[in-house]
């Protein structure tokens, strides 16, 4: 079978708490709390960006497929916040991993769902035999504009996959994704932010997408909610991802595991893809997990995966995502939050 | 612009390559074409263990204009666990939990851009683990 040979995740140490930004902005911290069911997020250093991120997730890959990284035929970072407009970050994760130069390399940007967007591509080119194994990753550092209801949960983070043919420890038993035109969320060419479209960014767009792709694959690979041990949904907040699940028969306990948003808020393209890493870190051979991601524009990818024996092998190769997310965190306050996000005008 | 400098160091900062004397074994980080133990100019390609120690530590508090936003930070000698020595910021701590013989960690960061507008330069920085 065709899986996953290796992954890994990475998550900056720094952290700001809910209370911290809505004191700023004179917000009553518990509505908020209460309201997107989130605690605190991860917040990039100011020497940390996509490129950084990525490439420390997918060292851990590495580290638990214990291949060679010059076999890498193919690897693709999806993101919304690629530190250059032109100039690939897969370039530099490349180098950086030692996989130059026989590699197909690219840049992927769909919203929040660039990083399972990499991993399909990733995954398509291992099934056709154009490459021996092909890595996937999902990094962003998340923009929120000053006082906008993102602010409490744009992230930073990432999660890396490694796709091939042996060793497999997870195996992909389906894909499907569902995409329409859907103008929910957005930043134009040289905007600092993105922009939302309210209440539409609900019930026509990530439900109607995460629904949409979520029951397809049900559907079509004939597995029933309960035949699963794990589902994975994007967390935008704390709420839609557990009212998705609810609404496709899924119960909180499959969900837990990779519903990591309280602790880790929104990293984009890196959300869907590290619940489903942590995930990763507690599954049993022959578990079935479901991951939808969703992105705005708008679009869903879906993937049925099956564990194998190989995992136990494998989890315990590299720091699991759990310690990333309780361990040797610094809080930052919002003074400080705003330096490091780069939302201070300064000098050259 | 990008220095030929940067571009030429690139092994080094982003992969810790570093040359083994075929003669004499020893280590040298960045890469040399003599070697200093023994006069060899014969290398075999290796790697640094990305775990060390602190072997010690100063703390930056008037830094270069790249450096500004950052101070206060701290340069440290980091012994990696194949013996060579280098030198490294210590990130995402304060100065004040540096110690000498205190276990690190060699990551893959932002060193400095050049301005708003060109390259970002890469590299590795060693954080306590």
């Amino acid at each position: 079978m065709i899986g996953i040979v290796g992954y890994g995740s990475y998550l900056p140490r720094y952290r700001i708490k809910v209370e911290d930004i809505a004191h700023q902005w004179g917000r009553d911290s518990e509505t908020i709390k209460r309201g997107l069911l989130l605690k605190e997020k991860t917040v990039p250093g100011l020497d940390e960006d996509t490129i950084t991120i990525s490439v420390e997730a997918a060292k851990n890959a590495l580290k638990r497929a214990g291949i060679d990284p010059g076999e890498i035929g193919a690897l693709y970072i999806g993101s919304e916040s690629h530190p250059y407009a032109v100039k690939p970050s897969g370039t530099v994760v490349a180098e950086a991993l030692g996989v130059v130069p026989n590699v197909h390399i690219a840049d992927y940007e769909f919203a929040c769902k660039a990083g399972t967007e990499a991993m399909f591509v990733a995954y398509g080119l291992v099934k056709a035999d154009l490459v021996k194994y092909a890595m996937g990753v999902g990094a962003d550092t998340s923009q929120g504009a000053p006082g906008d209801a993102l602010e409490f949960s744009a992230s930073a983070g990432g999660s890396a996959f490694i796709f091939g043919k042996e060793d497999v420890v997870a195996d992909v038993l389906d894909t499907f994704s569902y995409t329409t035109d859907t103008p929910d969320f957005w930043r134009r060419e040289g905007a600092f932010y993105p922009l939302h479209g309210g209440r539409f960014t609900g019930i026509p767009a990530y439900f109607k997408h995460v629904l949409g792709a979520g029951k397809a694959i049900l559907e079509r690979s004939g597995y029933k909610p309960s035949d699963f041990a794990y589902a994975i949904f994007h967390m935008p907040n704390g709420k839609f991802p557990l009212t998705a699940g609810k609404k496709l028969g899924f119960t909180k306990e499959q969900m837990e595991p990779g519903w990591i948003v309280p602790l880790m808020g929104n990293t984009y393209s890196g959300s869907s893809p590290t619940g489903f890493s942590a995930t990763l870190d507690i599954a049993k051979p022959k578990d079935l997990i479901l991951l939808v991601s969703f992105g705005s524009g708008a679009g869903s990818d879906a993937f049925i995966f099956k564990m194998t024996d190989r995992i136990n092998e494998v989890r315990d190769k590299a720091e699991k995502l759990k310690s990333m997310l309780e361990n040797n965190r610094i809080y930052l306050d919002y003074g400080q939050y705003a330096k490091y996000r780069g939302k201070i005008i300064m000098n050259e | 612009m990008p220095s030929p400098g940067y571009r030429r160091e690139m092994p080094q900062r982003y992969r810790l390559e570093a040359a083994k004397c075929k003669k004499c074994g020893k280590v040298s980080f960045p890469p040399r074409l003599v070697c200093s133990g023994c006069g060899s100019r014969e290398f075999d390609k290796t790697k640094l263990s990305d775990n060390g120690k602190i072997v010690t530590y100063t703390t930056i508090r008037v830094a270069p204009a790249q450096f500004t936003t950052q101070v206060p930070y701290s340069i440290a000698i980091v012994e990696v666990d194949n013996g060579v020595r280098i030198t490294t910021q210590v990130v995402d701590c304060k100065p004040e939990d540096l110690e000498i013989g205190k276990k690190v960690k060699l990551v893959f960061r932002k060193l400095y851009s050049e301005g708003h507008t060109g390259i970002i330069c890469y590299g590795y920085k060693a954080i306590l683990i």
